[in-house]
């Protein structure tokens, strides 16, 4: 029943608006793949596009095959999960649940059978007879995932199905979603603007800005290797420093930025081009006060305590850079000293005037 | 703050109800009344001017007469009224904000420039039958509160309900009787009652569009007081009062009754 879904080239727009603009994506035969990007970046947008509440204004949509693109959305057979439960009021847990077999025309009895059994897999069969209006938040969104699994849609899809509920709720039930995806395989589309909740649950994650598609990749990838500035900013590479290359030795490369030269090989970042950034999380800049070190002279301003090590804000000829220090050595405001790149903790982006 | 109410509130209250009920049992006493002339407290217990009312042709006929125009009239308001509230709701965005407004007006209209104004248009200019004109007439005169009413009820309704639905295998048609209209349900009940109300109850309206042969209750009531000053007139407000309470349990029970059986 698992089936691949495959976006291709689809823009949407709210009328004379453009929302989404040329978007692939491929997701494989039961992967879970999370799509996160801030608020309005088109994540919504993107679902309804898939379950068929948006038509796009160019592109096609394909699930298994199956050309969806002017497909009615009562149609399409897609499982939908929202933020907001969504569960009809006037009826109770089980007939929410049994709601999609009733259009699919199964018996009563059959369809008793399977909603009971699919609430028993959510934890809930006790609440059956209940009315949706008498249950916890994290309650209501187990029964709207019992009611969108039941009917075994070949895809399915959430829209920030946890973030109306508190933090410890959010794990466990994100693992308990991932959980119940794996054992019926099930292709899925996870929407949030949770990073750690996407990195966490998804087998890949595209990450999403205004509208287009950023970088879409293995959440492991995306942390350590991302594609651009965009992307790099949003998992953490705080400092982004432009470089330029003055000699060629072979595999390495000696590239120079206001105040420091770096010798880079090419064999752990790959082809380096003349202009490049080099990003780094705060952890992947050393504050050296050993005046010989081979680093950025910096100015140190604003200290801040992490638990694990101490931050601070720092001026440089370069900008405005991050960098953690160790926690036995505190460095007060106004301290000079040196930024010393750790080789293995950055990487290196194209220019954004070059992409 | 205690859990139960000031004594302050409570006799407030009691003087509210008390300013709503008084004019309804003097109504009642008067149309109990044996004498000739309308007077209370009532002298002496009778029901010969509720057979009055009966022996007068004139109201039986527009008793009738009323009743089919607020009955039909509401049932078409609501034919109209019930689409209009779900269209302004779910494509609130989309939609032009004066579109809502356009709903609302025939309200801020006085309602004797409102009546006026269909005498003009219906009768005068095309000729349109009296019954087809009362009908129309009070169709449009209800329609407002039709659309008020429901789009409330409507404006706490989640649409992603909707689409819940519809992914699920529900066509949209199909979705609105079973999924919009029963969460509803309660602003569809009580659309349905003020509009008959206020249809059985109007004179402004029904005094330009009645003709000859044709008249709705409370223009008869008016024509009878005119020349007659007998307990009638009261045995008639409460034989109104008293259709108009029970449409109210009718309504409920049916609508009620099955909505809930979907
Ligand atoms: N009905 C609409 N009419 C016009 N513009 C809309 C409409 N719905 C959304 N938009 C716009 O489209 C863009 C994308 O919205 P979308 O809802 O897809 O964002 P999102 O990524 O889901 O954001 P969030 O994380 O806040 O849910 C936003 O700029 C939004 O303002
Ligand atoms: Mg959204």
């Amino acid at each position: 029943m698992t089936q691949p879904l495959d976006l291709h080239a689809v823009s949407a727009h709210y009328g004379t608006t453009k929302v989404l603009e040329d978007l692939s994506l491929s997701v494989q035969a039961g992967e879970l793949v999370s799509l996160l990007g801030a608020s309005g970046c088109g994540k919504t947008t993107t679902l309804r596009l898939i379950a068929g509440f948006l038509s796009p204004t160019a592109g096609s949509i394909q699930l298994g095959g199956r050309d969806l693109t002017r497909l009615p959305p009562h149609k399409r057979d897609i499982g939908l999960v929202f933020q907001n439960y969504a569960l009809f009021p006037h009826l109770s847990v089980l007939d929410n649940v049994a709601f999609g077999l009733k259009q699919r025309d199964i018996p009563s009895a059959e369809r008793r059978k399977r909603a009971t059994a699919m609430l028993e897999r959510v934890g809930l069969a006790a609440l059956a007879d209940r009315a949706p209006g008498a249950l916890s938040g994290g309650q209501k969104q187990r029964v709207a995932l019992a009611r969108a699994l039941v009917i075994e849609p070949p895809l399915l899809m959430f829209d920030e199905p946890l973030s109306n509920l508190d933090a410890k709720l959010r794990v466990d039930m994100r693992v308990e979603i991932r959980q119940l995806q794996r054992s019926n395989g099930t292709t899925s589309v996870y929407v949030t603007h949770d990073q750690e909740e996407a990195f966490s649950i998804s087998d890949r994650v595209a990450i999403m800005n205004a509208g287009r598609l950023m970088q879409f990749d293995k959440p492991e990838v995306l942390y350590r290797r991302p594609a651009n500035p965009f992307v790099a900013r949003f998992v953490g590479f705080e400092n982004i420093i432009p470089f330029k290359v003055i000699s060629r030795d072979g595999e390495m490369v000696t590239a120079e930025t206001a105040g420091m030269t770096l010798r880079l090989s090419q064999a752990v970042y790959g082809a380096i081009p003349d202009t490049f950034l080099l990003a780094t999380r705060p952890d992947g800049l050393m504050v050296s006060t050993d005046p010989a070190a081979k680093g950025l002279p910096a100015q140190l301003g604003l200290r801040t305590y992490l638990g694990r090590a101490y931050q601070y804000q720092c001026e440089t000829s370069a900008g405005h850079l991050v960098a953690n220090g160790s926690l036995t050595t505190p460095l007060e405001a106004g301290t000079g000293v040196k930024l010393v790149p750790v080789p293995e903790q950055c990487t290196i982006l194209a220019t954004e005037d070059a992409r | 703050m205690s859990d139960r109410p000031h004594p302050i509130l409570i006799a407030v209250a009691a003087l509210v109800y008390l300013f709503l009920m008084l004019p309804l049992v003097i109504v009642v006493g008067a149309a109990l009344s044996d004498t000739t002339y309308l007077t209370f407290p009532p002298q002496g217990l009778s029901l010969r001017w509720f057979e009055n009312i009966f022996a007068i042709s004139a109201f039986r006929r527009t008793i009738v007469t009323s009743l089919q125009i607020a009955f039909t009239g509401t049932l078409l308001a609501l034919l109209i009224g019930i689409p209009a509230a779900y269209a302004l709701n779910r494509f609130r965005v989309e939609l032009p904000k004066w579109l809502g407004t356009l709903f609302v007006l025939p309200i801020l209209v006085p309602e004797i420039v409102f009546g006026f104004a269909l005498l003009k248009s219906l009768t005068v200019g095309t000729g349109v039958p009296i019954f087809a004109a009362l009908l129309i007439g009070h169709t449009l005169l209800v329609l407002p509160y039709v659309v008020r009413v429901i789009s409330a009820s409507l404006a706490s309704f989640d649409f992603s309900i909707e689409e819940a639905a519809i992914s699920l295998g529900s066509a949209p048609v199909k979705t609105f009787f079973t999924i919009v209209l029963p969460n509803v349900r309660a602003g569809v009940i009580a659309a349905f009652i003020l509009a008959f109300i206020t249809s059985l109850n109007d004179v402004s309206v029904s005094l330009f569009l009645t003709g000859p042969g044709i008249s709705t209750l409370p223009i008869q009531i008016l024509a009878h007081v005119e020349q007659f000053f007998d307990p009638t007139v009261a045995s008639v407000s409460v034989l109104l009062m008293f259709l108009t309470v029970a449409v109210m349990v009718v309504v409920e029970r049916t609508l009620g009754l099955t909505f809930l059986a979907k």
